[in-house]
């Protein structure tokens, strides 16, 4: 009966705290573009860290759908919080473990609480590590992803191909972030092993593209040429140097490189397109994420998703991250991409990658 | 501080001949890379303390009062942002805070998201990183409050990454995020972040930092120089001939030493500027040049350091130095202090007939940023360290 009413006081306590930092947290996630908010945010954020340990899974909770503005100050307050608790071993790691395993949790608060597990008690944060190996966030996955390479390579260091084939595969499975599954790649080949990268990174293959529109003065990424009113891939036009037609390319690079100077040859001032149409199986949220150094614009059926005018600063992996809406069955992406004038060895490039995947990374294969 | 306080601290500096300044900004006081301070770093410098930092930077460290603020970047994607304060004293860390990026973290292998140097009011740390993400804290690690300039303007980037410093004068921090496409600069009120003004930049990628000079901020482009009243953005002078992209131009006494077709020396008056030499042969490299009494310093592509007058440009003598160099050369007093990218930190004699290198201290990492002055120590860091040297 005492123990039940000292949980009850101390349930009180908590949810007393809890909504005493209800309003600060409130105008922490309140913050916008152009510094909207910041003056409120400022003394919100100082009530938020004279808060206790206790407090700190509500904090984190506050990071759930907030904007990545707010997320930062929600992440620097758990940050002085936790400082304080560690020093005086009151970190409410418990709590954190609770909040962790709530996949419902956004990633980057789930992240911090790891980290704060991880300072608290490693051995526990080593203890966590394997579940995390499918988790909604590509930044705990590396986690187990990197203790599943490292199982692997002990396997070989002993001769045992079979048991790292398997601890390789596992990783591989799990990774999402390009270092790792490079790593996890060749470890495979090496053993024999096959390996989809199109596949796993959800890359799509196939277009059909037409170019060369003019580029000239780089006048040609704000031109709206025919194929941004049109998609009728048996239509010919009036190109910068000869017809612009529309032709098959399937890319043989496993990095899913679309190279517009492939078909076309290597033209400078030139707008190129490239259409392919993706089949989802549902109404579902995605990201269409590009990489690209020449200028670019994307649509997802007619709408404008992000338009980039900068030429060959360089290009890599998941650039650029587009969130979209898929539509259940048919879904055609449009890529515009626009090839400067510059003529240095290291501005030939005129090409893109694109995939389709979730915001973990993950990529979602078409239905056909 | 009482009267009496102040007499006191005023009679110790005149006995101990000591009178400490603060490195508030890249390149220290206004810009220039010389400190102000009485005494200069001695001779005989040595490491006197060495902290490890957890990830890389190219930013410069700058000091207020005790404190030392540094900046990195980690993480596999650099999204890691870290600010941190050290304690000038013995190095220990008083505080640190860990971000996280809301900007793209893409940069050229060389760079890294933590290339701007931080700059201070004496008040307040505005911390700025490649991925526009803006942080104020005051001197205790209080976040006062932050900016996601790529969250407001979703084309300012550059893919090889940015590095323009920020500068704060009169209330207003003045910030640049110029890029091959959505290029701008913005003055931000101290105390909250929000946009006083902001103003097109030309379309090229830029990473030049401000300089701080006769009341103005000027603003270094491919299309030249462009000062501004800092609390509203309004033009007092453009020089439009054209000017360098990665090393600044420096302001000492009533002449502007831009970095534009070698040296240019311009003596701006509100709304025109008049050309008082130019030096084609002063070809910076990526260091910015710095004023020493009667003459300027430049460093060029080979690692050599050009001392040439402030009067009409004329060469008189080059020192050939252990480059390459990414940092800027930084003075005090009578010496010149740089360090290459191999961290071999090299204390220079310019008025030594054809300058001299007089010593050399073998830092044994790869440094990339410009040092800071202050306290009669200087400051140096690399991507795992900060170094005192006293």
């Amino acid at each position: 009966m005492k123990s039940s009413l000292v949980c009850l006081l101390a349930l009180a306590a908590a949810s007393l705290q809890a909504a005493d930092l209800s309003k600060p947290i409130e105008a922490l996630r309140a913050v916008g573009k152009e510094g909207q908010g910041n003056e409120a945010a400022g003394k919100a954020w100082q009530e938020i860290v004279k808060a206790d340990a206790a407090t700190l899974p509500e904090v984190l909770k506050g990071m759930n759908g907030a904007n990545p503005l707010a997320e930062n100050w929600l992440r620097a307050a758990v940050g002085v919080i936790a400082d304080d608790a560690l020093k005086e071993k009151k970190l409410p790691v418990e709590a954190l473990v609770t909040f962790l395993k709530n996949t419902q949790n956004s990633p980057g608060a789930r992240v911090v609480a790891f980290d704060l597990i991880h300072r608290a008690d490693e051995k526990l944060a080593e203890e966590l590590t394997p579940t995390l190996l499918e988790d909604p966030s590509s930044d705990l996955r590396r986690h187990p992803v990197a203790k599943l390479i490292e199982a692997g390579n002990v396997a070989l260091e002993k001769k045992d191909n079979a048991a790292a084939i398997v601890a390789y595969g596992k990783g591989l499975g799990g990774a999402r972030d390009e270092d790792q599954i490079k790593v996890l790649a060749k470890k495979l080949r090496d053993l024999g092993q096959k390996v989809d990268l199109p596949k796993h990174f959800g890359f799509l293959m196939s277009w059909k593209m037409i170019a060369p529109f003019s580029n000239a003065d780089r006048a040609g990424f704000d031109t709206v040429y025919p194929p941004e009113k049109e998609l009728k891939f048996d239509a010919v036009y009036e190109g910068k140097t000869k017809e612009a037609k529309w032709v098959d390319f399937t890319s043989a690079d496993e990095y899913g490189k679309i190279d517009f100077n492939k078909p076309f040859g290597m033209e400078k001032s030139v707008v190129g397109y490239a259409a392919t149409d993706f089949f989802s199986t549902e109404d579902r949220p995605a990201e269409i994420r590009i990489g690209c150094k020449d200028g670019w614009k994307v649509w997802l059926n007619g709408e404008l998703l992000f338009a980039r005018d900068e030429y060959h600063r360089g290009a890599k992996l998941d650039q650029y991250k587009l969130p979209c809406q898929l539509k259940k069955g048919k879904n055609t992406i449009l890529v515009k991409c626009c090839q400067n004038e510059q003529t240095e060895q290291w501005t030939v490039e005129w090409e893109f990658q694109l995939r389709v995947c979730d915001a973990t990374g993950t990529a979602i294969l078409a239905a056909k | 501080m009482t009267m009496k306080t102040i007499s006191m601290c005023l009679m110790m500096c005149l006995v101990t001949g000591v009178v400490s300044a603060d490195w508030l900004q890249f390149r220290g006081p206004n810009a220039t890379a010389v400190s102000t301070e009485a005494k200069a770093p001695a001779d005989d410098l040595k490491i006197a303390w060495t902290a490890d930092l957890p990830g890389r930077g190219l930013s410069a460290p700058i000091v207020v009062g005790e404190r030392v603020f540094v900046t990195c970047s980690s993480g596999p994607g650099q999204e890691t942002l870290h600010v941190f304060c050290f304690n000038a004293a013995d190095g220990s860390k008083r505080w640190e805070r860990a971000m996280r990026s809301t900007g793209r973290t893409m940069t050229h292998n060389k760079t890294c998201v933590a290339a701007n140097t931080p700059c201070s009011d004496g008040d307040r740390v505005f911390a700025l990183f490649s991925s526009n993400d803006l942080f104020a804290f005051d001197l205790d690690g209080n976040l006062l409050w932050l900016r996601g300039l790529t969250f407001d303007y979703a084309n300012a980037s550059n893919s090889l990454g940015m590095s323009q410093s920020p500068v704060v004068m009169d209330g207003t921090l003045v910030v640049q995020s110029e890029n091959d496409s959505e290029s701008f600069a913005a003055g931000l009120d101290v105390a909250t972040g929000r946009n006083k003004w902001k103003l097109e930049r030309p379309k090229a990628a830029n990473w030049t930092s401000a300089t701080v000079w006769k009341n103005t901020v000027a603003l270094q482009s491919s299309a030249g120089i462009l000062a501004v009243e800092p609390a509203t953005g309004k033009t007092v002078w453009d020089y439009s001939d054209g000017a360098s992209t990665i090393p600044s131009s420096v302001g000492s006494g009533e002449t502007l030493y831009a970095v534009s077709h070698g040296i240019t020396a311009l003596a701006p008056e509100k709304g025109s500027v008049t050309q008082l030499w130019r030096n084609e042969k002063l070809n910076s490299g990526t260091a910015s040049p710095l004023v020493l009494g009667d003459s300027i310093y430049v460093v060029n592509g080979a690692g050599v350091l050009i001392k040439a007058s402030v009067k009409n440009g004329e060469e008189a003598w080059k020192l050939r130095m252990k480059g390459p160099f990414s940092g800027s050369p930084v003075a005090a007093g009578k010496r010149i202090y740089i360090v290459n990218e191999r961290g071999i930190f090299q204390v220079i004699d310019p008025e030594a007939p054809e300058g001299k290198v007089l010593k050399e201290i073998e830092l044994q990492e790869t440094v990339l940023t410009t040092p800071a002055i202050a306290g009669g120590a200087i400051y140096v860091r690399s991507d795992a360290k900060l170094w005192k040297l006293q």
